[in-house]
């Protein structure tokens, strides 16, 4: 094969390769499946003041959602704050009052409810604090903000994470590489690798459910009201009506991810 | 009871959410310091191929062949971090540029295609010289049919070693080289910019990141290169004085000033870059502590507290201070720098490690914190991957490779033009 | 034309490789969904996926047909908050394939609310509750004594029965055929 011969082949190769210009369409506006607009979106309501820890929502979040009942992830989770009257953290032993400090927890993510007034501060350790030195102490649930800008799913390289037209972040277990850079991303901490599947996961509000109508377990389990969801499309939607006329605070807004959990009584120590 | 990614080696202390664990561990230490090797090695070849540093002559194509071989290395890390490695293709099947892993695949191979053309160019004439003698042997056993095969590949079908045409080989390698700088460049930067772009990091997000991993990179790649490059000669040096003239080697004389004079010159240039790393770490830290956003309360814990030892000794002190000082001294003799590369080397690597492990010491809800505990003995194929022995397997990849590569490629014996 | 460009056209029959494959590899559907390409670039078949998982939690309305009496009863007492499946468990397959749900009477179950925790300004603090180390024999089961459905604490003073207090109830004639 002289040189020409040699040319000739490899442009006819690359010619080739270019006539199905598909593989060449990475971004195709035109491929904008499902165009109309939805006409719900779904929104979260939680409220501090009536959680009183009982970890009903994790246990059934666990069971609905198949994330391995003893596995010490969670798609959602309840915390702790328990704030002392002297502003300062407690800690065991001789360590002075660290600046950082916090007295809180969620042990098991509160699967199992709060059923001890001591503080886990990890690796089994717990900590005593005196009730005369409580000023102020309450549950938070937590669970994927389902933010409109998500940055766990800007930073995914493969399109295996993505926000749906009713604004619920989705997570494709069929594509996911496990890179982990979503699970960096949240800067809520909602996101971890499902032990069994080995991808990333986290919690959709219920998307099987809310999309038949139905609420999601966690709400529904909540003896209390202290969760609730709702369509910020329908005004006449309760949660709606609450998010739109009440005192609602959201987490970490200095992240500008707009998270669409929407916290009533939220008070500032929250993490 | 079902084990959780990362489990097995996060501990946890005071309040750190449920789900935090350190999911970027060691591999994800060895990725930026293996990307940067790359980078690193390839600018000091650049420095005499496209600045025409004549003095860096021998060690330049060293580096060049040495930064091919570790090119595939800096993949390794990501594939034994992948929780499926088997995907890691669809990066460059779906690429979601919004993030900043998705270009990897693209920035990596065009930079892979850039080192591959630039060898191509420096070594034609040695592969067109083998082909042709390979084809005169009439009698060739299987190994020599192989390396016919082999080498008739890598001339891609050109055999004119005229004058004319290697002149042109030179003017490619330039340009080649030229066009290396910024995409290695880029390449590392980059890595610095997944990185710095997470902004839910409070340690990693600072637009300085992509600046300081390139310094720190080419600091990290001009020590490997003085190091491999002292052993591979005191091994030549070895060798002439035992056999003398019938090792067909310079003689041990010249090999000694030749050698001295190389490493000063490349300590020079490891010494600048130094100390533009440093000038900008230091730069982000004062930053840090004089802005003293939210997350600083947590983050001086973290620097100055619980990775006291790790920053300040082990890296600033071990790794940057004490191989600058080294090399500043009067009199820098082969052995100094030799340990001065070592020590860099260290520091970079301390670096990488307080950058990624210390990224994750503490929890986002910056009351609590996490402690990376380095599998050692791996108990299953996650902590064998994530462990000491997957971090080890990707620190002897590269010389695995440099050996066959040197096969194809001479890095020594080799007298081309360039 | 100069040898030069033969590394380039190696280079562009990679490419040419890939973008070949990858037409074949990546699904057809593959786009960009409602949120634009940074927030939607995905599968959309992989919606399908999602809405497709089964429900597992019936919800206590499930319950009613089969479990009148107890859906009943309960109603009139302040555990009537409650929703039967925290206690009883989902009701997944019930009665189909599961004839009787695993009801938890761990001691554990009742302190999740119960467990005092005097906290001011969290309706936990507003909850009857008891210090498990001191209430009564901690290995001793709570619906020993109380009774979930009607926790009434003067019933329970009054009848001083020390077993079951409630009477279980009869399954309906739904329940009692198809279970097994």
């Amino acid at each position: 094969m002289d040189r020409r011969d040699f040319l000739k082949q490899t442009i006819t190769i690359v010619a080739g390769a270019a006539i199905p210009a598909t593989a060449l369409e990475f971004v195709n506006p035109r491929t904008l499946f499902a165009a109309h607009g939805s006409d719900v979106k779904w929104v979260f309501l939680a409220d501090t003041q009536k959680c009183v820890g009982c970890g009903f929502c994790v246990k059934a979040c666990k069971l609905e959602n198949e994330v391995p009942y003893d596995a010490n992830v969670s798609r959602t989770w309840v915390e702790r704050y328990v704030i002392c009257k002297d502003g300062k953290m407690r800690v065991e032993g001789n360590m002075a009052n660290p600046g950082f400090g916090i007295n809180a927890d969620s042990p098991k993510g509160g699967r199992d409810g709060f059923t001890t007034p001591k503080i886990d501060i990890g690796e089994g350790k717990l900590v005593e604090i005196k009730e005369e030195d409580i000023s102020k102490a309450f549950f938070v649930p937590k669970l994927c903000n389902q933010c409109d800008n998500p940055p766990c799913v800007q930073v995914c390289p493969v399109g295996a994470t993505y926000k749906t037209g009713d604004g619920v972040v989705l997570v494709d277990r069929s594509w996911c590489i496990g890179c982990g850079y979503c699970v960096m991303g949240c800067p809520y901490g909602v996101r971890f690798f499902h032990p069994i599947y080995k991808v990333a996961e986290k919690c959709n509000f219920c998307y099987h459910r809310i999309t038949k109508g139905l609420k999601t377990a966690c709400v529904q389990s909540c003896p209390f009201g202290a969760r609730q969801i709702g369509n910020l499309k329908d005004p006449n939607d309760p949660v709606t009506r609450t998010v739109m006329t009440g005192r609602v605070g959201i987490l970490k807004s200095e992240y500008g991810t707009k998270p669409q959990v929407y916290y009533l009584a939220l008070d500032r120590e929250v993490r | 009871m079902i084990e959780v990614h990362g489990e097995a080696w996060t501990l946890k202390e005071f309040f750190t959410y449920p789900n935090e664990y350190i999911y970027w561990s060691i591999q994800i230490v060895m990725y930026p310091f293996m990307t940067g090797l790359v980078a690193g090695a390839f600018v000091l070849s650049s420095l005499y191929h496209v600045f025409g540093v004549k003095q860096l002559k021998n060690i330049a194509r060293f580096s060049l062949v040495f930064s091919f071989a570790l090119l595939p290395v800096a993949m390794m890390p990501l594939m034994l971090h992948l929780q499926q490695p088997l995907r890691g293709i669809h990066v460059m099947m779906t690429p979601h540029f919004t993030s900043a892993i998705a270009a990897f695949g693209i920035v990596f191979s065009t930079y892979g295609m850039i080192v591959a053309s630039e060898l191509w160019f420096v070594y034609r004439p040695h592969f067109v010289a083998t082909a042709l003698e390979l084809k005169g042997n009439s009698q060739r056993g299987l190994i020599d049919s192989f390396r016919y095969l082999l080498f008739s590949a890598l001339t891609l079908g050109s055999y004119d070693v005229s004058e004319d045409a290697l002149e042109k080989d030179e003017k490619a390698v330039g340009f080649l080289a030229g066009l290396g700088i910024p995409v290695a460049c880029f390449l590392h930067g980059y890595a610095g910019f997944i990185f710095g772009s997470v902004k839910a990091n409070a340690l990693w997000m600072t637009p300085l990141m992509p600046v300081i991993f390139i310094c720190s990179a080419v600091v990290s790649g001009i020590a490997l290169c003085i190091i491999t490059y002292i052993v591979t000669m005191e091994i030549r040096k070895l060798l002439s004085r035992r056999k003398g003239k019938a090792s067909g080697l310079p003689s041990y004389e010249e090999l000694r000033s030749a050698e001295i004079e190389e490493v000063k010159l490349t300590s020079k240039y490891l010494v600048m870059f130094l100390i533009a790393a440093i000038t900008l770490e230091l730069l982000d830290l004062i930053f840090r502590g004089y802005t003293a956003v939210k997350s600083w309360d947590i983050l001086r814990e973290v620097i100055y507290q619980k990775d006291f030892y790790k920053i300040f000794v082990m890296q600033y002190g071990m790794g940057n201070l004490l191989p600058f000082i080294l090399f500043k001294l009067p009199g820098l003799t082969v052995r100094r720098a030799g340990l001065g590369a070592c020590l860099m080397l260290f520091g970079v690597f301390m670096m990488r490690w307080n950058v990624v492990i210390g990224g994750q010491a503490f929890s986002s809800s910056f009351a609590g914190f996490m402690e990376y505990v380095l599998p050692i003995i791996p108990h299953n194929i996650e902590t064998a991957k994530e462990g000491l022995v997957g971090a080890v397997a990707v620190i002897i990849t590269p010389y695995v490779l440099f050996y066959f590569i040197n096969k194809v490629m001479p890095v020594f014996k080799y007298k081309g033009a360039h | 034309m100069s040898h030069v460009w033969r590394p380039l056209f190696v280079a562009l029959a990679l490419v040419a490789g890939i973008l070949i494959f990858r037409s074949f590899y990546v699904p057809k559907d593959f786009g960009i969904g409602e949120a634009g390409y940074m927030y939607g670039w995905h599968n959309p078949n992989n919606e399908k996926f999602w809405k497709d998982i089964k429900v597992k939690y019936k919800g206590s309305t499930y319950c009613k047909d089969c479990h009148g009496k107890n859906f009943t009863s309960i109603r009139n007492t302040p555990h009537a908050i409650i929703p039967c499946e925290n206690c009883h468990g989902p009701g997944t397959d019930h009665p189909e394939k599961i004839a009787k749900l695993t009801i938890d009477i761990n001691r554990l179950l009742c302190l999740r609310c119960h467990a005092v925790l005097k906290y001011p300004n969290s309706d936990r603090g507003k909850i009857r509750g008891i210090d498990p180390a001191t209430h009564q024999d901690p290995n001793v089961e709570c619906v020993t004594c109380h009774d979930p459905h009607n926790p009434n604490l003067g019933a329970l003073k009054k009848s001083q029965q020390r077993f079951p207090v409630y009477e279980r109830e009869p399954m309906g004639a739904q329940g009692k055929g198809s279970g097994r």
